[in-house]
């Protein structure tokens, strides 16, 4: 039992105790610019009170399940090519180039498609040449989508491939040998088998995507905001912590749904 | 038998690391004894006030090293000096109309008029800014102060066209006009933009309120995006908004310079001033060298630096400095109008009532404000 004391102070420390005060934050009170304790309903009442909270709550919702398809989709064809299409060292060597993005910051990142994305950008002067465009990509809901991807992509192509790569060969072969096609094999057996981290993969990036704030004001024009930005914005303006305290406390909730959902979903038996 | 002198790799680093060290102490002491000799000035401020071009000189003329903590938004920086302890700031770069509210949080120290050359200031209002004084008492004095109009690019939007607010809505920068996300500045021009010019902009009633509501909702369709700092520098430069709404010289100022197609002019509806003020913050411990730091952006050379400041520019408030300007930048005090007869003098324009002080709401509250903000952006 004592080799689990680690991971229980650990959640205790930097999990459940910060939860909890911001669930405590969430019923403080705001005086002259500063919080005051209290036990006081008024931050939900003014917040779900407000249709732009649940706008925000709405529009973050769909992004992220945006975002999380999209890089399902776009991830599942690499990751199928990295797991059983490549040798073991070169799946190491690229999965090694995945991971090198993330030695570098998000928002340096981020801000990198600036150049890459503005009208005057590298995609519209190539565009230019064959005649097409300028078009508008930053500012839009697809600039926040390409920051989603920057933010998830490799690490979601990861996850799916080794999950993947675990994949019993011999079931594969099996399902061949008794005349199932390609796509067949691919639905019926490597699907189901490496459903965990797929589901894995796409809870990441609901995850991350949900609560990124890069992304959605930096490449998306914070238009409209997500609850992210709407933490920003309560906190900058009339320092609310406890009206973010409340928006925080029901991206934490949704989050830990959606997580506990697909957790089931990857570990039923049925597939 | 003939010795080797053969210096080994263990002797080798064992050497190398005394002699580096022993090079190095020397250096090491000084910059010890000079950090242990400079005050460490805490600084609150816009971005940019705490940064080399502004105090190098006074730091090197003072032994100081100013710390800085910058902000954006007057709320927001009434939140930070509220979550800090008293005498966390030594010197507090505020927004004119929020001085008031530093004050009766009682966050910042009396100030000594004597210490300051009102007497060379270029316009009486200031000298009595709204706010600074209480019972004749004085708590800020002014260091800059810029105007707030139409921004735009100048090859999309044309000089006629900008002279009027009504540009926003012009068919072909549909996407194109962003706000600096901060709702006062915006939400005064619409206010203007409406006729409320007579006492303020920031001064109306339920009605006018409403109107500036409605206003503002319809420019919504246009809108490309909200952009802090960066993001408002960076999207006006690379061509992706054309126009934008709550900003002024202070940014396309900077453009400017940098060779980007972009102006700001104070349209006919009117124009709004921001307003930087120097505070001492309540129980500071270096009160009497933050004093003289103001002192210092009051003299013409410090007024100079202020005009010229890399992050973003600012009118300078005294005759001195003005003069001091024209004497070693022409070029930059005729870009901004400070020089006798322009049409876009500073001053002529506050005389002429076209400009008006951003100020807090006056018959509503600043959340009343913020709120609306949110859901603005949310439409």
């Amino acid at each position: 039992m004592t080799w689990r004391l680690p991971v229980i102070v650990w959640q205790l420390l930097f999990f459940v105790g910060p939860l909890l005060f911001m669930i405590a934050m969430s019923f403080f009170l705001v005086k002259n610019y500063r919080m005051v304790e209290a036990f006081e309903m008024t931050s939900w009442i003014k917040m779900f009170g407000k249709g732009y909270f649940w706008d925000s709550y709405f529009f973050t919702l769909a992004l992220a399940a945006w975002a999380t398809i999209v890089a399902t989709c776009v991830a599942f064809p690499a990751a199928f090519g990295l797991a059983f299409k490549v040798s073991d060292g070169t799946r190491r060597w690229i999965i090694f180039l995945l991971i090198i993005p993330f030695f570098t910051s998000y928002l340096v990142r981020t801000f990198s498609w600036y150049v890459i994305l503005a009208e005057s950008g590298v995609i519209n002067n190539i565009l230019g040449y064959i005649g097409l465009g300028p078009y508008t990509m930053l500012n839009t809901r697809f600039g926040t989508m390409v920051g989603y991807m920057t933010l998830t992509l490799p690490l979601v192509i990861i996850l799916q491939t080794l999950s993947m790569a675990n994949v019993d060969k011999n079931l594969i072969e099996a399902a061949q040998n008794l005349g199932a096609g390609r796509f067949q094999v691919i639905c019926k057996v490597i699907i189901p088998s490496a459903k965990v981290g797929l589901i894995i993969g796409a809870v990441f990036c609901f995850i991350l995507s949900f609560g990124d704030f890069v992304a959605p004001y930096y490449l998306g024009g914070s238009k409209p905001p997500t609850l992210s930005i709407l933490i920003i914005d309560t906190t900058k303006s009339g320092q609310q912590w406890p009206r973010a305290a409340v928006v925080a406390v029901m991206m934490t909730t949704t989050l830990m749904i959606v997580a506990f959902t697909a957790i089931k979903l990857a570990y039923s038996k049925k597939t | 038998m003939i010795k080797k002198n053969r210096l080994s790799r263990r002797d080798f680093i064992k050497t190398s690391t005394v002699v580096t060290g022993a090079l190095a102490m020397p250096m090491i002491l000084t910059a010890n004894k000079a950090r242990a000799q400079a005050a460490e000035i805490n600084m609150l401020a816009w971005y940019g006030h705490g940064e080399p071009d502004i105090v190098e000189e006074f730091e090197a003329q003072n032994n100081v090293k100013f710390n800085a903590k910058y902000y954006a938004g007057g709320d927001n920086m009434l939140g930070l000096i509220a979550q800090s302890p008293p005498g966390t700031y030594d010197i507090i770069l505020s927004d004119g109309e929020f001085v008031q509210q530093l004050n009766a949080a009682n966050y910042i120290e009396q100030l000594n008029p004597d210490d300051y050359p009102f007497d060379d200031f270029m316009y009486h209002d200031f000298t009595q800014f709204p706010g600074h004084w209480k019972d004749g008492k004085l708590y800020s004095t002014m260091v800059r102060y810029g105007h707030l109009g139409v921004s735009y690019n100048k090859n999309a939007v044309t000089a006629e066209q900008a002279q009027s607010y009504q540009c926003f809505w012009e068919p072909q920068l549909t996407g194109k006009v962003g706000h600096f996300d901060w709702h006062l500045p915006s939400l005064g021009m619409m206010s203007l933009y409406n006729g409320n010019n007579n006492p303020s902009p920031f001064d109306i009633d339920g009605g006018a309120w409403g109107g500036v509501q409605e206003t503002t909702m319809s420019l919504r369709p246009q809108v490309g995006g909200f952009f802090d700092y960066g993001g408002t520098f960076s999207s006006l430069k690379n061509g992706e908004m054309l126009a934008m709404c709550g900003i002024g010289d202070w940014i396309t100022g900077v453009l400017e310079k940098d060779g980007a197609p972009v102006a700001s002019v104070v349209p006919k509806e009117g124009g709004i001033q921001w307003t930087e003020s120097y505070c001492i913050g309540k129980g500071s411990q270096h009160a009497e060298i933050v004093n003289k730091f103001i002192q210092y952006m009051l003299t013409p050379a410090g007024q100079v630096r202020s005009a010229q400041m890399a992050a973003y520019p600012g009118f300078c408030v005294t005759n001195s400095g003005v003069e001091a300007l024209r004497a070693t930048n022409m070029a930059e005090a005729e870009r901004t109008g400070q020089i006798e007869g322009a049409t876009n003098n500073p001053i002529t324009l506050i005389k002429e009532g076209r400009i008006h002080y951003r100020d807090i709401p006056h018959q509503q509250t600043l959340e009343d404000w913020n709120d609306f903000w949110s859901e603005y952006k949310n439409a």
